[in-house]
């Protein structure tokens, strides 16, 4: 693949991220992950292991499984209001590109949420340690370093931002 | 104007309900905040949290916009963060460090640790002959009427009279001693994260909810029953799931009925104990090695009796509640009548093996984080609480279950057998309300 032909690819797969997110089709987004595979969000950008630290999330597959099944749940009290998403994700940087087509890459987000009549807005920047296999890119590590992470949450963050 | 309108307050609160204003007058909410909160000793924080010289942290307690400082003398500080001179925040981050001294951003005035004048511009030219200079008391930033701290946690009171912090907390100095001596270091310090989430509820209805063992088996079933169902997925492919998974699906396999065996233990300032649920001791080969340091620092004898305590949770009014056995804190600063802050800490146990601190952390990250999958639900129905009082359907908020069976034995309330859902902690919390709003204390 040519430079361009991988930033078009990586740009395609982190659109269908978040496409997926917005769309709620939760176990096709967990599917997006390696079996190892982990999403994170560190309370700051220093920290550098999600292993051990305190976080807003760090989940694999099988925490992520919980979060699916508990907003499916038909006693999931805050799942009644409607509630939505629109992720908008640019500034795509392919930082690492290794021999076997692994990539580490670098883009910016801006999600606006809107639950009853209260809009929240949430951006940072997502860190994507992609695995190439033969059905395209899966995810290692999602780090999501949100701007905001450290500001007080009015009501919480019900799903992966 | 409200002693016209509420002549007596005590009228709003009957033994097994009170009037739904309680939770939704401002006018009550500030009386609140100068009779109980600016009144009663206030956490500010854990020693931990300022290590050197000049490191501080601000706090709200009540309405007032405090500093927790470290002085050069060792000793921690509550200063009101504000300039005596114009009346400029003295510091306008959360925490940080100050230097060798304050020194406000507005004229240069500068300020010892401990709150006393140090400097000002000019200070004998352009003060000469007036009152303002390092004999006026007034010039010095100033301080909370009493500060103490009991193992590591800082107070504040800012009444000048009062009982002492150890009186104040009484029996609910547990939280504080299970939560140290589970330490075989004897101690705890902070892992310096907070997480702040903000309520659109009364404060109270926050504190209510601490000692609620009647909500968890409604409200989070969603969470409990997916955990459960992953937890036993897990444990059948590889033998046994982390024990984060249990203190999820708890929510869901501790079925009502069940919760009525724990108990409650009511105190006359407003503080509750829940007896403990969590099963937090199995025999898994990290306890076992924790139980082995514990065995080194305390004697097989004491650490079982360590060990052996059997608390859920403590609510120290009116503002703190803290789980000791997973060493998490929640420091509740209110914000308006219907706004709420909620401070969100844990600790690490000194000299404790690594695992130990793990299930903590693990607690704190599932639990208590902004993405909890359990306080998401308690915050859903928290505000509709707040929303529904605004109803004119009803004068009233009930506190019937097992009213009328509860024990008292020297101002001490116990739930009685098998009424563990029983609502003697939110009688109990409004009966000390009534107190402290009668007679500010």
């Amino acid at each position: 693949m040519t430079k361009l032909e991988v930033q078009h690819a990586v740009e395609q797969f982190l659109y269908r991220q978040a496409d997926l997110l917005d769309s709620k089709q939760w176990q096709d987004w967990i599917d997006l992950f390696t079996p190892d595979g982990v999403y994170w969000m560190p309370p700051e950008p220093s920290y550098k292991t999600w292993d051990g630290t305190p976080a807003i999330f760090a989940e694999d597959k099988n925490l992520m499984t919980v979060r699916m099944k508990r907003v499916l749940h038909p006693d999931a009290w805050s799942q009644r209001p409607l509630w939505g998403t629109n992720h908008v994700v640019s500034n795509v940087v392919v930082d690492k590109a290794a021999k076997n087509g692994d990539l580490v890459v670098r883009s910016r987000f801006h999600m606006m949420e809107l639950r009853r009549d209260d809009v929240r807005h949430f951006a940072g920047q997502y860190t994507h340690q992609l695995k190439k296999t033969k059905t395209g890119y899966r995810i290692k590590l999602q780090r999501v370093d949100m701007t905001n992470a450290q500001a007080a949450y009015d009501y919480v963050l019900q799903v992966w931002v | 104007m409200l002693q016209e309108r509420i002549p007596d307050l005590a009228k709003f609160v009957e033994p097994d309900r009170v009037r739904k204003e309680v939770y939704t007058d401002p006018q009550i909410f500030e009386l609140e905040m100068a009779r109980i909160h600016e009144k009663v000793w206030i956490y500010c924080g854990h020693e931990s949290q300022v290590p050197k010289a000049g490191d501080y942290a601000t706090v709200q307690v009540g309405r007032q916009p405090m500093l927790m400082v470290r002085g050069k003398d060792k000793l921690v500080h509550v200063l009101y963060n504000r300039c005596p001179h114009r009346g400029n925040m003295m510091c306008g981050d959360r925490h940080g460090n100050a230097g060798e001294f304050f020194r406000c951003s507005y004229h240069a005035w500068t300020f010892q640790h401990d709150g006393k004048l140090r400097s000002i511009p000019m200070m004998e030219s352009g003060y000469a002959g007036t009152r303002y200079g390092k004999d006026n008391p007034d010039c010095n930033m100033k301080q909370a009427a009493r500060v103490e701290s009991y193992r590591g946690f800082v107070f504040a009171s800012l009444a000048a009279d009062g009982p002492t912090l150890k009186e104040f907390l009484g029996e609910s100095r547990i939280a504080f001693d299970d939560m140290c001596d589970r330490a075989p270091g004897g101690e705890v310090e902070v892992v310096p994260n907070c997480f702040r989430v903000i309520q659109h509820s009364n404060w109270k209805i926050f504190l209510e909810n601490q000692l609620d063992a009647l909500h968890p088996s409604v409200v989070h079933q969603s969470t409990g029953r997916a955990a459960h169902e992953v937890e036993k997925d897990i444990a059948k492919k590889t033998g046994k799931a982390p024990l984060s998974y249990h203190m999820l699906s708890a929510f869901a396999t501790v079925t009502i009925d069940k919760w009525d065996n724990f108990q409650t233990l009511n105190y006359p300032y407003g503080h509750c104990i829940l007896t403990g649920y969590m099963g937090l001791r199995p025999m898994d080969p990290d306890t076992l090695a924790y139980e082995k340091v514990m065995h080194k620092a305390y004697g097989k004898e004491r650490t079982e009796e360590i060990l052996g305590v059997n608390i859920h949770h403590v609510l120290i009014y009116p503002g703190l509640s803290v789980q000791s056995p997973l060493q998490q804190l929640r420091a509740v600063r209110p914000l308006g009548v219907d706004k709420t802050l909620t401070e969100i800490w844990h600790f690490r146990l000194k000299g404790a093996p690594e695992p130990i601190y793990r299930r903590s952390l693990a607690y704190y990250n599932l639990v208590n984080s902004p993405s909890t999958m359990i306080n998401a639900d308690d915050l859903e129905n928290f505000w509709k609480c707040q929303q529904g009082l605004t109803s004119d359907a009803g004068d009233w908020v009930s506190f019937g279950r097992f009213h009328g069976r509860d024990l008292e034995k020297n101002g001490v309330v116990e739930t009685g057998p098998n009424m563990g859902t029983s609502e003697a902690p939110m009688r109990n919390q409004m009966k000390a309300w009534a107190r402290y709003m009668g007679n500010g204390r």
